[in-house]
């Protein structure tokens, strides 16, 4: 047995909605494309579905790989905005397409979905990650300590463990570091999701490798390249403060204080 | 084709695969191979906690912490495997402190410790609390710690290798070795054989033998499959867990956190219906009982909503505030995807299938059972995708995050110990013939059946006839469907011919696993004539200790390398394994 809400059709539409019962629409799809092995440059396709007002953009995707076009290729898992493996561009805006509601997004239009920009595109809305994670892997993403571990826990105060609470949400989506003028500009730039990164073990009062992050982020690749233009922040779906903690960062730079 | 040689190769790097990495890598030359990057495995979707009884903020120990275990487990648990975890638990959660994992903390800044279902003190007494959590993000702090811990160690990861099969060759004692692993690059669709003298599964569950599930859908039991081709036995697999509060039609979970705050079920009338069911604790019953008595409602006719298919999750008498503080994270889901708002309205929920309690069978060294006491050299398995067994017949909550932590860093252990003093065995001839076999006859069949299709008629009838409520004709019906699938699935097609990135290929592939390991979980749930745990059985309703007090063994006979890749099984024989009992002799399961 199975429950059905998200997929009732509510015809006569004499009843106003209630919870879980939602009408049916057609959308529009129009989705950048891009097969290495036949074609030279992206190119746009459009497709048109069958939606409700709780589907998803990641379910429209679906929709149209499963049953209208089986070589559509986008990377998912979750679907349900915790794992960081559907980060895209709909209508312009870096979103997940599992988070991001079809109703929510102008149906009434064409909903453009195209690759995150800024790293390459292996085909349709698939892009080479490993830049990114390199990035990431490059601020030492990890506990560093110095001095004989004790035998049970570390202590923490919870004021201590909150201090870095924001920053711990991350999902690796890329959200943020591929929505950065900066880091379209300029590949090398470490970019937001680093920096957050880097940002959740300088402010953890156990970490002891603060100095040395703090060292490669100052590098000119690093944390000055930001010019605080909050794509990041409005991109992130943890709802992370990147800028903010981009800005920390750079004060602790300044005042070596963390 | 390429060819790999490791020592240890790991396959899947969620909580199992690496926290095994962390172990091995430090030994001896090791690869982990996964479908996902890292980062993006299942475990991070949990919410809820670890237990342990650190003993934090109350009087607790390890040994209450097993009772729980057994007794949440309908005594179908194996009593020396539930101790070790239960006595592990500790240092468990303590060695993930120390590698980062950023843990609430006790006003004296110890980690700080909560209440969850089924854990108790002193044998039953009272709940206790035991479960070490990160706000409502435990997995997601779980799997972070550890693939940051990864890095730091340097460990050699291949990303988006799909492993399609287990090499397995005669060793120098006569005996059939592990060998290695045949994995499929999605990149560029190139095979590649990686010989090893340890392979560890570690891949997780197989939610999406479902339709409602809280699983990602990558879930697909792809190493419960591979090892079922290649012979190996699958234990107890018609024990799934239903957990009562998924999002309605979406099968997202709401943790119990939900209930445990106040939160409160009601049917179509408004009635609190588990005050009929369970009551004393009511809505606080087990996951398996309170996810019955809401499919009973829905059955019954007092369903809420245009189909009368869920019931309500109430929390408009909590305060918000009290709501933000406790329950962010699952009312944010609510919001996103059904657009209630759980101030003000109720949260529609119906059961989801959440957890596979059955797997490949492993001892507590983690070695992979050939049958009920011989083991197949060189392989190792953890996690999800194992059944060691420590959750019987129900798993407890909070339980899985700690089998993970500790039997993946026994597996590694165990792996890297094993390949210190063993020698590589060789490869069969043709070791990719039947991936290759497999891939490719898919990949160029011109005309055929969509997998979508198939995928859509199997979760139904799964959901249908084989979840919460189980009776001798629903599952002759499922498995009628299952047999036809099983024909269809010959003739499944592809649209994408390409070799990059060719991911209609792989659900296509994933697909096979599902059929196959939806029939051994119908075929063991109809032979098992009683009810336990996650398995309820109308036709059987009372436990049955003297005829079922025991694991189902399910077995196929082994595929041999044919060209069109593995056939389905012609039959899938039963047999039996004895429970392992130590201190707790089986009673009556009431809370
Ligand atoms: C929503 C939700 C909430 C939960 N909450 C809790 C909780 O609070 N407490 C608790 O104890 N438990 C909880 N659980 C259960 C627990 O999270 C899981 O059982 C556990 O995380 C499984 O870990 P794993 O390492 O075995 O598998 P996973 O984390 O699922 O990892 C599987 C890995 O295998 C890889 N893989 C799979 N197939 C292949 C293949 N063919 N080739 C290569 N690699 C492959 C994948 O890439 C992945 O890396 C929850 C589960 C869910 C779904
Ligand atoms: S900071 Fe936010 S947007 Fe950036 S990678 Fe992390 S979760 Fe994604
Ligand atoms: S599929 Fe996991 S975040 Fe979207």
């Amino acid at each position: 047995m199975t429950a059905t809400a998200e997929k009732t059709d509510q015809t006569g539409g004499q009843d106003s909605p209630k919870a879980g019962v939602v009408p049916s629409f057609t959308v529009t799809l129009k989705i950048s494309r891009f097969d290495p092995e036949t074609d030279s440059e992206q190119h746009w396709e459009t497709y048109e579905v069958t939606a409700h007002a709780t589907d998803r953009v990641l379910d429209a995707l679906h929709q149209i790989k499963w049953d209208q076009d089986g070589s559509l290729s986008f990377r998912r898992s979750c679907a349900h905005g915790v794992c960081g493996s559907d980060a895209m561009r709909i209508n312009g805006k870096n979103r997940l397409a599992c988070k991001t509601l079809i109703k929510d997004v102008n149906p009434d239009k064409p909903i453009t979905v195209e690759p995150i920009k800024g790293l390459p595109v292996e085909k349709d809305l698939i892009v080479d990650m490993e830049p990114f994670f390199d990035a990431y892997r490059e601020v030492m993403p990890f506990l560093i300590t110095e001095g004989n571990e004790p035998t049970r826990e570390r202590i923490q105060s919870q004021a201590d463990r909150d201090r870095f609470d924001d920053t711990t949400k991350c999902i690796l989506c890329a959200a943020c570091t591929t929505s950065c003028p900066v880091f379209w500009n300029d590949g090398q730039y470490f970019g937001p999701a680093a920096i957050v990164n880097a940002h959740r073990f300088i402010f953890d009062s156990r970490d002891d490798g603060g100095t040395q992050r703090l060292e490669i982020l100052n590098d000119k690749e690093g944390v000055w390249r930001c010019r605080t233009t909050f794509n990041c922040t409005d991109a992130c779906p943890r709802g992370i403060e990147v800028t903010k903690a981009i800005q920390e960062v750079k004060r602790a730079l300044l005042t070596s204080r963390f | 084709m390429q060819t790999h040689k490791y020592d240890v190769v790991i396959v899947g790097a969620g909580g199992a695969g690496m926290r095994a990495a962390l172990e091995s890598s430090t030994r001896t030359r090791t690869a982990v191979l996964t479908k996902l990057y890292p980062t993006r495995s299942h475990t991070g979707a949990a919410q809820g906690g670890m237990c342990a009884a650190l003993a934090n903020v109350e009087e607790d120990n390890w040994e209450w912490h097993t009772f729980d275990t057994v007794k949440g487990g309908d005594y179908l648990v194996d009593q020396d495997a539930a101790e070790i975890m239960c006595r592990e638990a500790i240092d468990a959660v303590i060695d993930l402190e120390k590698m980062g994992l950023p843990f609430n903390r006790t006003p004296e800044g110890k980690i700080d410790q909560r209440r969850f279902g089924g854990h108790t003190r002193n044998h039953g007494e009272a709940a206790v609390r035991r479960s070490c959590f990160a706000a409502d993000r435990t997995g997601h702090m779980i799997l972070q710690t550890l693939y940051q811990n990864c890095v730091k160690q340097g460990v050699e990861f291949y990303n988006e290798f799909y492993v399609l099969d287990l090499l397995m060759n005669t060793g120098p004692d006569g005996v059939e070795h592990t060998a290695g692993v045949v994995a499929y690059e999605l990149a560029t669709g190139e095979l590649h054989v990686f010989q090893a003298k340890s392979v560890v599964f570690a891949t997780g569950g197989t939610g999406k033998v479902f339709k409602t599930t809280s699983n990602a859908h990558t879930l697909t039991g792809d190493g419960m499959g591979v090892a079922f081709r290649r012979g190996i036995p699958l234990e107890d697999m018609e024990f799934f867990q239903f957990h009562p509060t998924g999002l309605a039609g979406l099968g997202i979970l709401l943790s119990e956190a939900a209930r445990g705050e106040g939160g409160i079920l009601r049917n179509a009338d408004g009635e609190r219906f588990m005050e009929r069911y369970a009551p004393t604790i009511k809505d606080l019953a087990p996951r398996d009982i309170v996810a019955r008595s809401m499919a009973n409602e829905v059955r019954e006719g007092r369903g809420a909503g245009p189909n009368k298919d869920y019931v309500l999750l109430d929390l408009t008498h909590l305060e918000p505030a009290h709501i933000d503080a406790k329950l962010p994270d699952i009312t944010e889901f609510a919001r996103t995807y059904l657009g209630v708002e759980p101030y003000t309205e109720p949260v529609p929920v119906y059961p989801t299938a959440h957890y596979a309690m059955g797997g490949v069978p492993t001892n507590v060294e983690t070695e992979v059972l050939r049958n009920n006491t011989d083991i197949v050299p060189g392989l190792f398995a953890a996690g999800e995708v194992a059944c060691v067994s420590v959750h019987g017949s129900n798993r407890l909550g909070t339980n899985s995050l700690l089998d993970i932590n500790v039997f993946g860093r026994r597996a590694g252990i165990a792996a890297a110990e094993y390949a210190a003093n063993a020698p590589f065995v060789d490869l069969p001839a043709n070791p990719a013939a039947l991936v290759e076999g497999m891939v490719e006859t898919i990949r160029t069949r011109d005309s055929g059946e969509r997998v979508a299709d198939l995928r859509r008629a199997l979760q139904e009838t799964m959901d249908r006839n084989v979840q919460v409520f189980r009776t001798e004709a629903s599952m002759k019906e499922a498995l009628g469907v299952i047999d036809e699938l099983k024909e269809r699935y010959a003739a499944v097609v592809v649209q994408d011919k390409g070799k990059r990135y060719n991911t209609d290929l792989l659900e296509a592939v994933e697909l096979g696993f599902l059929i196959e390991l939806a029939e051994v979980i119908t075929l063991g749930a109809l032979a098992r004539k009683e009810s336990r745990g996650g398995h309820f059985r109308e036709d059987y309703e009372a436990r049955d200790d003297v005829n079922f007090m025991r694991h189902t063994m399910a077995y196929r006979a082994p595929v041999t390398d044919v060209e069109q890749g593995p056939k389905f099984a012609d039959e899938v024989r039963l047999d039996y394994k004895p429970v392992t009992v130590t201190r707790y002799q089986p009673m009556e399961r009431k809370y």
